[in-house]
Formats: C-alpha cells, structure tokens, sequence
C-alpha cells in the first residue's frame, strides 16, 4: 500500500477512534448552525463617524490618510505621487484610466490575455510605487482588504513596491470585521490579504516600527 | 548545539532548569519588559470591545466544535485543497513530516529554502533535519532571524527572540552579517534584516511555512503576520510548502471574522496585525505554482479522546497565557525546555509526549488562574493541569518506586489519619507535643526537620493551636461546661436539632 496513503487512514482512524461515534454530516451542520454568536456583527455608526474612525487607526499605523471629492480622485493622485517623488508606478491592468494623471509613468499589470506578466518580481522591486483599489475596508481596525479583484492585481504587485497608494471609495468603508466578512465571502477563494498600515516588527523589545519587508510606505485616497 | 529531535529538549525538570534562568538577570529584565508592554497593549484592545466575551464564547464554541468532528472537517478540508489545485500530505509523526518535506525540496533540486516562523516545525526538527541533508533553511521572521544566526532557541512563541534586548540583537547581526557599523535602533536593526534578506526572498524557490487556520469548506489556508516576510515567502516562490498540525481547521471561512478579532488583539496587543494572508490551492498568474500542505498528526489524535484534555487542542497559539502567567514572568520561556512554553506549554508538551517526557512541567504553575482568564477560546488550563498532575501520580502509583515515594507514603499516612476521627485526634495531640522545640519566640515555626524542611524553605508555618476545634467541640457541649450561659445552650440545642433533622 502507498505510504501516504496509509498516513492519511491511520491518522483518520486514530482521530475516529478517540473521538468515539461519529455524527452524520447533517446533523454537523445543525450543529454548527447553533454554535453561539453572541459577538458584534453589524456596525451602529454614522457613515461619517465610521470614516473618521477608519481614518484614525490608519493614522495610528502610520499611514498618510485623506479624504477627496469623487471628482478630484485625478488630481489627488497626482498630488501624492508628486509629494512622495515618485515618478515610475505599476498599475493593476484595469485600472480606470480616469485616475491616471499626466506627467507620470504608469506600467500597467496582469490581464486575462498576459497571465505571465513582463515584470518579474525584481522588477515591480525597482518600481516607486504601485497604485491600487481596493475590495473593502474596517474602520474598526484600520485594515484594507485586497482580494485580486478589479483595480487589484495579484497579490505581488502590492508587495515588492516599496511605496503603495491605496484608493478606497466611502461605501467600501465597514465598521467591523464581521461585516467584512459578510463582502469577501462570496468570493472567498480568491487569494485574499488584509493589511492594516504599512508593514511593521515589534520584534524587538515590543517596540512597533515600520517597514520590514512590505511597502514601508502607505498613502489611502478615501473618496467620498 | 545539539539539534531538537523532539518539541521537549532534555528532560530537565522545570525546577532545575528555572534555577538557572532566575539567576539571568538580563534574561528576567527583557521578558518582563517584554510581557508588562504586550500585557498592557493587550488589556486595552480586548478592553475596549463590549463584546469581547462573547467573541471568547464563539471562539471556544467554535474551536470545540471543529475537534469534535476533526475527522470530518479534514477529510472536507483535503477534497477542497486539492480541487483547488493544492496537494495534501498526511504525516503520523515528526520524522514522517521531516520525510515528505525533504522529499518535495529535492524534487526541485534546491539547497537553500526561505521559511515563515513556525512552531510546528520547530516542534519536529525540520531545520536540523534539512540541514543534515544538505538543505539550508532561511528564517525570514525578525525573530526566528535573530534566534537562527545567534544559535539560540525560541523563548516565546509569538516573540521568540523576546528575551534578547536590542544590544544583543546589535551583536548577534553585526557578527552574522558583517557589518560592523551597524547602529542599535530597532529601525537600524530591522533594516539590516531587511537587506539581508531580500535577494534571498527574490532569488530561492521554494518556501515552508506553517499556518494559523485551514477552513474546511473551500480549502483555504490562512497565515497572521506583521512584517511581510510572509507575503514575500507565500507570492514569489514557486513552490509553497505548509506543515500544519490537524488541530487547525476551522469549519467556514467566516469563522475567521472571530479569530481576526481574538488572535491579533491577544497575541500583540494590536487591533490588527499588519498582513493577514488567505489563499486557496494554486492561482495561475498569482502566486506559487505548486502548494502542499502537511497535515501533522504527532501524537495530537490520542490527546482528542481524553475529555477533560481535549480542550488544549483548541490553542491558536496567541501566547497570552505567556504573557500573563506570574511564573513565566520570572522564569522566561527556556526554562520550560520546550518549543510550547508557558502555560499552554506546560499541558501541551507532556500530552504531546504521551506523558512520558516534560512531566514536572503540569506542575510549574501556581494555578492562579490568569491564563484562563485572557485565552480567547476559553481553556481552562489550571483545570487541566490538575488532570494531568492526577494522571502523573497514577502512574506513579503503578511503579514500585512511585509507590515508595515520600510524597505517595505521606498522602497515603495522611489519608490513614484523616479517615478515622481518633487516629486523628491522636495525631494533633502527638503534633502539638513534637512540635514544641520548633517553635520560635514569635510563635512560628521557621525549620522542620525532612520531609516537611521543603515546605519551611521559603515560608514560616503557625503551629498547631493549644487546641483543636473538636477538643474545644467537645468542651462546649458536654454537660458539665458549667460557664455556658444560658442563651449559648439555647443556640446549641437549636443547632443540634437542625442537624438532627437532615
């Protein structure tokens, strides 16, 4: 018989057996259906609290934050690019061309028809920077969520930049990490990464300090 | 150093080995430092949510269900990651787990491998096994950095560098790295890490992690991490692989939305860690291009068929029992000669050794309570660790020399005493005679002779008072007790009347 698959019985049947009778798999999900959830699910605040508070934890973390008009996204974008010098950007494919401004570089990413992109790793490394959407947002905990959706990418372009400018839209703003849930599960089995602020250590001596390995640099567009 | 065969690195008992370690006064300075400021972060972000406990009820619910039907959510979890494209490996135990990794390296023909830190394979060796055959493994988290350059072992499973201070750090990295201007700012420090690494996390190919979560439902695999060595180590390489153990699974992927709220909030005190990662199988275009997952048994199956013990297998490894256990606190993590220390060490490394190594950690706990009272998924550890002490004096009582020990002699003549009310008495009459030549001119007995010196080591102990309660019983109600009042007698007989009643 095949190791492995002598490993996989062995290990089934030794669980099995200290777990005693076993239970069919319906009567599993009704169990499970009346697990206790007495926890926080939906959110109670004010769209414009809720905001403030987003914007807060990500400036707790570190982030720059500001809030801009649905007309000035352009300009905005220009605005932080060219406070944090950064001339060469890598764009997810499908990101409007509306947002671009003139006077930058933007490459663009992926695409259902290049699937092996011309920028390896090393590559998006040399880039400024790297301009993205977003899928959603907590304000409760500062995290933005990014699930290789539309404006997304996949998950190395917002990873090997050094300098990551984030656009989130208002509505995509929840209050908790439930309600979170409740957006990214029908969708769950994309590749999926949460990030609150730029990348971080306390390593040593509990001391929070930015920037190890990812973007050390985080700038978020909320437009309302 | 000699190389980890087993999660338990010698079988010092804990006693012998906190001796040691109290006498670091370096080491006892950073883990408090350590654990008062995560401590602090911690109380103040599960503080401020009102729903906390009830997200510790859903944890524990949650986690207690997903062990009771374990084999049900693996076999659910195995069929999705590989319709996913993932391939899942079942390992018995640590060298079967060693076997398959090694295996799936050398099919790539590589030397040199990135990691993410993970307990689980310190808990079966991987990196001194790999080495012996030739592979390089390359810790990329800060701390496992620090712990694998400066030869040193993980004190803190959360923080395992928690007990070097930033001096240390300075001279562990200008030594490994060459660089002998290297400043002792945390930012310095990270910095080097940084460049250190990154050539290596662009130019290897295969990668080994652990993980945090497996979801039954779509296959999913989640990992919680700060610094994005993890991202770089699950994005760019092009074979992952993830050795979990089988206690890891959860039933859905929104069952996360209560652990992304309990583990980041306990294990550093932050609302939320920077990088949480969740992919499933492989993804063209995005992401490795081959992913495996080891599934580790080691010995955990057998802990779900004892009913008061099964509850350490809930564990999502957030440490804050480390951080809030008083012992701990003085001794730091070696002293638990094991990879899982604190608390949650103590009751999980014996059980994960059948009981037959680190049997005197059970003990290394004053029962205070306060890990029970910060885990997220609600184990009540003092309830176990006294399950485990009953289970290690029963099988002591089954050995020769077990039941002609002093402690088994002691409770057996105590257990003589306390049955019969004469023997009793007999005894605290011969006590308070014998014990005359101890007592000192306050009043306190400061040295018994052995076996009762060990308990006079560290405390004073009140003698036995001139008379014991049944002999003052006694006295109150016999008949001639003339200096009784009469509303003494009155309450007396009303008492002695309800009891009769009952």
């Amino acid at each position: 018989m095949d190791s492995s698959f002598s490993a996989r019985s062995e290990v089934l049947r030794s669980i099995r057996s200290a777990l005693g009778e076993r239970m069919e798999a319906e009567s599993i999900a009704v169990q499970y259906e009346e697990l206790p959830r007495g926890y926080k699910r939906a959110g109670a605040l004010s769209q414009e609290d809720r905001l403030q508070l987003f914007l807060r934890r990500l400036e707790e973390y570190g982030a720059g934050v500001k809030r801009i008009a649905r007309d000035g996204i352009r300009e905005e974008i220009g605005g932080k690019l060219a406070a944090r010098g950064c001339g060469r950007l890598v764009i997810p494919y499908d990101l409007p061309a509306a947002w671009l401004p003139l006077g930058f570089e933007f490459t663009p990413y992926g695409g259902e028809d290049k699937l092996s992109p011309l920028l390896g790793a090393t590559e998006l490394d040399g880039m400024d920077g790297v301009l993205t959407g977003c899928t959603v947002a907590v304000a409760e905990t500062g995290s933005i969520v990014l699930q290789s959706g539309p404006r997304q990418g996949s998950r190395v372009l917002t990873l090997a930049p050094d300098y990551h400018l984030c656009v989130v839209f208002a509505e995509q703003v929840v209050e908790t990490v439930p309600e979170s849930f409740a957006v990214l599960n029908s969708t769950s089995c994309l590749p999926t990464t949460f990030f609150s602020g730029p990348s971080a250590t306390a390593d040593i001596e509990m001391t929070r300090i930015k920037g190890v390995h990812g973007p050390r640099f985080l700038d978020v567009l909320v437009v309302e | 150093m000699k190389p980890a065969a087993s999660s338990h690195w010698s079988n010092r008992d804990f006693p012998v080995a906190a001796r040691e370690l109290l006498e670091d006064s370096q080491i006892r300075g950073n883990v408090r430092h350590a654990t008062n400021v995560i401590q602090a972060k911690r109380d103040a972000v599960t503080g401020e949510l009102p729903d906390w406990q009830q997200l510790r009820d859903a944890g524990e619910a949650i986690r207690a269900h997903s062990l009771a039907h374990l084999d049900f959510y693996l076999e659910q979890f195995a069929r999705a990651c590989t319709q996913a494209g993932g391939q899942v490996h079942w390992a018995r135990d640590a060298a079967e787990a060693n076997q398959i990794i090694l295996g799936l390296i050398q099919r790539h023909s590589v030397t040199e491998v990135l990691k993410i830190k993970t307990m689980t394979s310190e808990e079966v060796g991987l990196n001194p096994y790999l080495e012996a055959n030739g592979i390089r493994a390359h810790e990329t988290d800060l701390a496992e950095l620090i712990i694998q350059l400066g030869k040193d072992k993980p004190s803190h499973f959360v923080v395992p560098a928690l007990h070097k201070n930033r001096m240390q750090v300075r001279e562990i990295f200008q030594r490994e790295m060459h660089l002998p201007e290297l400043g002792e700012r945390p930012e310095d420090l990270a910095a080097a890490a940084r460049s250190y690494l990154r050539e290596k996390f662009f130019r290897l190919k295969v990668a080994v992690s652990g993980a945090n979560f497996l979801i039954a439902e779509n296959g999913a695999v989640c990992i919680v991490e700060s610094e994005g060595n993890g991202r770089m180590c699950l994005t760019l390489p092009d074979v992952l692989i993830s050795l979990v153990g089988i206690e890891k699974v959860l039933p859905r992927f929104r069952d996360l939305e209560v652990f992304l709220q309990t583990l980041p909030r306990s294990a550093t005190g932050e609302r939320m860690n920077p990088y949480n990662s969740i992919w499933t199988g492989v993804r063209q275009g995005d992401g490795p291009k081959e992913f495996h997952v080891v599934l580790l048994d080691n010995r955990r199956s057998p802990i779900l068929g004892d009913a008061e013990s099964r509850q350490t297998l809930q564990c999502i490894r957030c440490a804050a029992c480390l951080n809030a256990c008083p012992v701990y606190h003085q001794t730091g993590g070696h002293a638990y000669e094991s990879v899982y220390a604190g608390p949650i060490g103590a009751i999980l490394t014996p059980q994960l050794h059948s009981m037959e190594e680190g049997r005197s950690l059970p003990y290394a706990s004053s029962l205070c309570g306060a890990c029970y009272e910060v885990c997220p998924v609600k184990i009540n550890i003092p309830e176990v660790l006294i399950h485990l002490r009953g289970k290690i004096v029963e099988e002591d009582q089954k050995t020769l020399r077990g039941q002609l020990g002093i402690w088994n002699l002691g409770m057996a003549a105590a257990a003589m005493l306390f049955a019969s009310a004469s023997r009793l008495s007999m005894a605290q009459r011969l006590g308070q005679i014998a014990q005359k030549i101890f007592v000192n001119r306050d009043g306190m007995i400061e040295h018994l002779p052995f076996p009762l010196s060990g308990w006079t080591q560290t405390r004073d102990l009140k003698p036995l008072p001139k008379q014991s309660f049944r002999q003052w019983w006694a006295e109150r109600t016999s008949p001639d007790a003339a200096s009784l009042g009469d509303s003494d007698r009155a309450g007396q007989a009303a008492g002695r009347g309800g009891s009769d009643g009952q």
